[in-house]
């Protein structure tokens, strides 16, 4: 290899060579990816060439190539420019996008990502640093810790990156001092403990000069661990997930030969021919019949390494029990029984269902230049499924860089910031939490077709859906679907659900609001005591598993009403949280928008009303276990609407219902 | 903790097959341009697994003119063997026009001959999203491609704007006219691509193992098309000789080295 020139004079090329490159170079495993970012111009891409050129990896006459285009552009020859292979980049000197390159280490294949460090490319930066598996932090020692070492270290945190190994490049320009090292690794340390990060790897270097890089330095002796390229050896992948509770996520159904073959990619976990699936939303559950191929294989059971054999057939399908495919596996599966499953579904075992519903929080970066506004619909996209969307409120604003948090209501959030936000979609989400399974808690956010930010999930409740388990139940596909309802009526379906103590105007509201949509012309009908305690739960009391039940029985009446296309107005004091997430969750099964209102007022105001004279019953000792006597109401965390009946009149009250309730009845613009 | 082993090309076929049906799922209408070489017989053999044996959409072959023979058997065989959908495409205006290599410059032929056939054959039939082989590793401009990367009507790709793509959510929106280029290859490599062949046993054209001296290493057009000096005949000496090399693979391509970025020149102008 010629010796290089340029940034590299003075070193000598034996060195470069030095690095043990394996004989064997078969493909054996994935290559380990590694995103290279931080701040423009502290030497990421010196750094890659770097460590190409002292790993062997540059094809021949690379250098020559690159030489001679810098000769024509009149420019010194530097390493960088490897990267930058680009007319445009050249001229302009700074890296546009992202760019994949393959080197090797004696203990495995690494990619390189390389992402740029301007301001403004933030979105190659996220679309290189999410295929990562771990990430190269690169600060200048010169300048130290700056806007985009910050920004990049948080993005990478919420990527979900976890191996991080730090950077500080350019140490020949301060001297190779050991003072100014520990400054930055103290100032950068700091910010990733505010971010939950700890323990990382920070390596002095130069990579223009080769120091701490493949090698270790003779000038830095104060520092004895690992250079660049031992400290990537050391990292392991990150934790697999195969071991995740399994998410199969659908993205089609193809019919073929008269069969019906649900095609995705198992996103966490691992599935079993046998296997019994709970399918999110519908919650329907059916067998795993066979694990459709082709050609034909053969699992070798053990090591399950596929085989094509010789013979090409048409078709197969593995019945065998205990055939498993795994997390990252793209399959196709037949059901034992034929329920109705279509793209977006998502399939998981039975004792570890996600969460499903149409109200989230989550952290939200966003990366376009438009801001994102509160009460706009978008698309949002999580895994397979796609739903529209409004931001409901911006609770708190993080600046990317500074971790400076606001957090005064906001209307709008601009590029490169980060929120955190309450969401809420038109019909049913499957969802997790990021920190449970992040394939599942983290999404993206659509406008007019550009993806415009991504965010990760958090705080989700999860229920135990063997609780209330339906039977398997044949659906035939060519039902009449809610959109065709809603065109007819001119309105969506939906459960208003009211809760709140006895006394703190329920009826009442619910009344009045039903009179008020009636006359608008819509489908509506009012759920409370009177129409269901004498009949449909007529055998229920008032115990903790009696109130379960009739809360139960209520919110499955009122999904079948609101899939009729029926506006449900339900007032019940529903007092447990988790009697109403279960409500929620079966409202949005049906398809149905759930919308939770809170009708609040202190127990003092309720008591004082008493309009049933229940209270002074229930002090009396003549009523047991009433709530707020001597049973608990659990106030909703999040509900959609609240209403302060001590404060607000009924027509108060109702008006708020409707201001936020008629944009979500609309049919699809 | 499950112990199930899957290779690296595991990991590639999965992904690529995840996206094949992402493609066939987001857009109405879509083809598969076929050059015949490995690359493109890798990409309908990964169609047919991700369809369980068939291939739902047509297959597109540019025909040059300059083909070679063997090559235009290879098309007659493999189009009854994986039974497609065959479209072949043929810029017959240019050739009347008197392009070819006989009197042009490769990169005005390659530039009319495919890139000019390819967006009369996209106005004809109106696809809004073709499926390519390239990959990563081949040039540095496919470096920096997406798995699906936008094209406007006037076939450009701006390299220097492109969507973000994350967590496996692609651009899958066209605007009149627009196409999408959706590459499932993308993040193989050249020996990637032998090793799958291999173990999958997928027929690829034979002028790629080497006869008298020579093989093929990238298969185009015949008059800038040059084998390589090579003994390799079976896949096993041809991952060893690629092992061994450090010359890059379309090194025998004329049209990628008339000019500096004749590559990147051509890919701006819609070239795959």
């Amino acid at each position: 290899m010629t010796r290089p020139k340029g940034n590299l004079k003075g070193r000598s090329t034996s060195e470069s060579e030095s690095y043990p490159v394996s004989a064997i170079r078969s493909p054996i495993s994935t290559p380990l990816r590694v995103v290279f970012v931080g701040h423009v111009d502290h030497g990421k891409s010196t750094l890659i060439g770097r460590i190409l050129h002292d790993t062997g990896s540059l094809p021949e006459g690379k250098i020559e190539e690159i030489k001679k285009a810098c000769a024509a552009e009149g420019m010194e020859f530097e390493f960088a420019f490897l990267l930058d292979a680009l007319l445009e980049e050249q001229k302009q000197n700074v890296t546009i996008d992202t760019t994949e390159i393959p080197f090797r280490t004696a203990r495995r294949r690494y990619a390189i990502i390389d992402a740029p460090g301007h301001k403004e490319f933030l979105k190659n930066m996220i679309t290189g640093a999410s295929r990562a598996d771990a990430a190269i932090l690169v600060i200048g020692a010169d300048e130290g810790v700056r806007e985009q070492s910050r920004r990049h270290g948080y993005l990478l945190s919420m990527l979900g990156i976890r191996n991080l190994i730090v950077v500080v490049n350019k140490m020949d320009l301060v001297g190779y001092s050991e003072k100014r090292f520990r400054e930055i690794e103290q100032d950068y340390r700091k910010f990733l403990q505010q971010l939950g990060l700890n323990a990382h790897t920070f390596i002095p270097a130069s990579a223009s000069e080769g120091e701490n890089v493949a090698r270790s330095s003779m000038k830095m002796k104060w520092y004895c661990a690992a250079n660049v390229l031992e400290a990537l050896d050391l990292l392991e992948p990150q934790k697999s997930d195969v071991d995740l509770p399994l998410r199969f996520c659908v993205q089609d159904v193809y019919r073929f030969d008269g069969r019906r073959i649900i095609a995705g990619r198992i996103e966490t976990g691992t599935l079993r021919v046998g296997d019994e699936l709970i399918f999110s939303p519908a919650n329907k559950s059916s067998v795993v019949a066979t694990i459709e191929r082709w050609p034909q294989v053969i699992l070798s059971g053990v090591e399950g390494s596929r085989r094509a054999s010789s013979t090409v057939t048409q078709r197969d399908s593995s019945t065998s029990p205990g055939m498993t495919v795994v997390a990252g596996d793209s399959i196709g599966i037949t059901l034992a029984e034929q329920i109705f499953v279509e793209r977006g579904y998502v399939a998981s075992h039975q004792n570890e269902t996600p969460v499903e519903t149409n109200r989230f929080h989550a952290d939200l970066f966003w990366i376009v230049r438009e801001p994102l506004r509160i009460g706009h619909f978008y698309d949002l996209r999580l895994a397979t499924q796609e739903v529209k969307c409004q931001i409901v409120s911006i609770e708190q604003v993080m600046d990317s860089s500074t971790l400076e948090k606001t957090s005064d209501a906001r209307e709008q959030l601009q590029r490169n910031e980060i929120g955190r936000l309450a969401i809420q979609t038109r019909g049913p989400l499957v969802i997790d939490n990021y920190d449970r399974v992040p394939n599942l808690g983290r999404f993206v956010i659509v406008d007019d077709g550009k993806i415009c930010g991504g965010g990760t999930i958090f705080g989700g409740v999860y229920t135990d859906r063997t609780v209330a388990k339906s039977k398997n139940i044949f659906w035939t596909e060519e039902k009449i679907t809610a959109r065709e309802r809603a065109l007819r009526t001119g309105h969506r379906g939906a459960v208003i659900w009211l809760t709140g103590l006895s006394g703190a105007g329920k009826s009442t509201i619910a009344q009045s609001l039903e009179r008020d949509l009636f006359h608008r012309g819509m489908h509506t009908y009012v759920l409370d005591g009177d129409n269901i305690r004498h009949g449909l739960t007529s055998n229920l009391g008032f115990s903790p598993d009696d109130r379960m039940e009739n809360i139960r029985r209520v919110s499955e009446v009122a999904k079948l009403m609101a899939d009729a296309g029926t506006v449900v107005i339900t007032a019940f004091i529903s007092p447990y949280r988790m009697d109403r997430r279960r409500a929620r969750e079966i409202a949005l099964e049906g398809n149905a928008e759930f919308i939770e209102v809170f009708v609040d007022a202190p127990l003092e105001v309720c008591e004082a009303r008493d309009p049933k004279n229940l209270y002074k019953k229930a002090r009396a000792g003549e009523i047991r276990e009433f709530t707020g006597i001597d049973a608990p109401y659990e106030a909703p965390d999040d509900p959609e609407i609240v209403v302060h009946t001590d404060q607000q009149t009924v027509d108060e009250s109702v008006a708020t219902i409707l201001e936020q309730l008629l944009s979500r009845l609309r049919t699809e613009e | 903790m499950t112990e199930v082993a899957r290779t690296h090309l595991d990991a590639l076929e999965n992904q690529s097959i995840f996206i094949f049906r992402e493609a066939y799922h987001a857009f109405k209408n879509i083809a598969t341009p076929w050059s015949m070489g490995k690359d493109s017989n890798v990409l309908i053999w990964l169609a047919r697994k991700s369809f369980f044996g068939r291939v739902p959409f047509p297959i597109l072959h540019i025909d040059t003119t300059y083909e070679f023979p063997e090559m235009l058997e290879f098309r007659e065989w493999a189009t009854k063997y994986h039974n497609l959908n065959l479209i072949v495409k043929i810029n017959t205006e240019a050739r009347a026009r008197g392009i070819g290599y006989e009197t042009n410059d490769p990169v005005t032929v390659t530039h009319e001959l495919k890139t000019v056939a390819l967006q009369q054959a996209l106005a004809e039939y109106k696809w809004d999203a073709l499926i390519t082989g390239i990959r990563r590793d081949e040039d540095p401009t496919r470096a920096k491609e997406r798995y699906f990367s936008p094209r406007n009507a006037q076939f450009e790709w701006d390299y220097k704007d492109q969507p973000p793509e994350f967590w496996s959510q692609f651009v899958t929106t066209t605007a009149k006219g627009e196409h999408v280029r959706v590459q499932p290859l993308l993040d193989w490599t050249e020996i990637d691509v032998w090793r799958y062949i291999q173990r999958e046993n997928i027929p690829i054209p034979k002028m790629y193992f080497a006869r008298n001296g020579k093989r093929f290493r990238s298969l185009g057009c015949s008059p800038i098309t040059h084998p390589i000096e090579s003994n390799a005949s079976t896949i096993d000496e041809i991952v060893a000789e690629l092992e061994a090399t450090k010359t890059t693979e379309r090194a025998g391509r004329a049209q990628d080295h008339y000019e500096r970025n004749a590559m990147q020149k051509l890919r701006a102008k819609g070239f795959l």
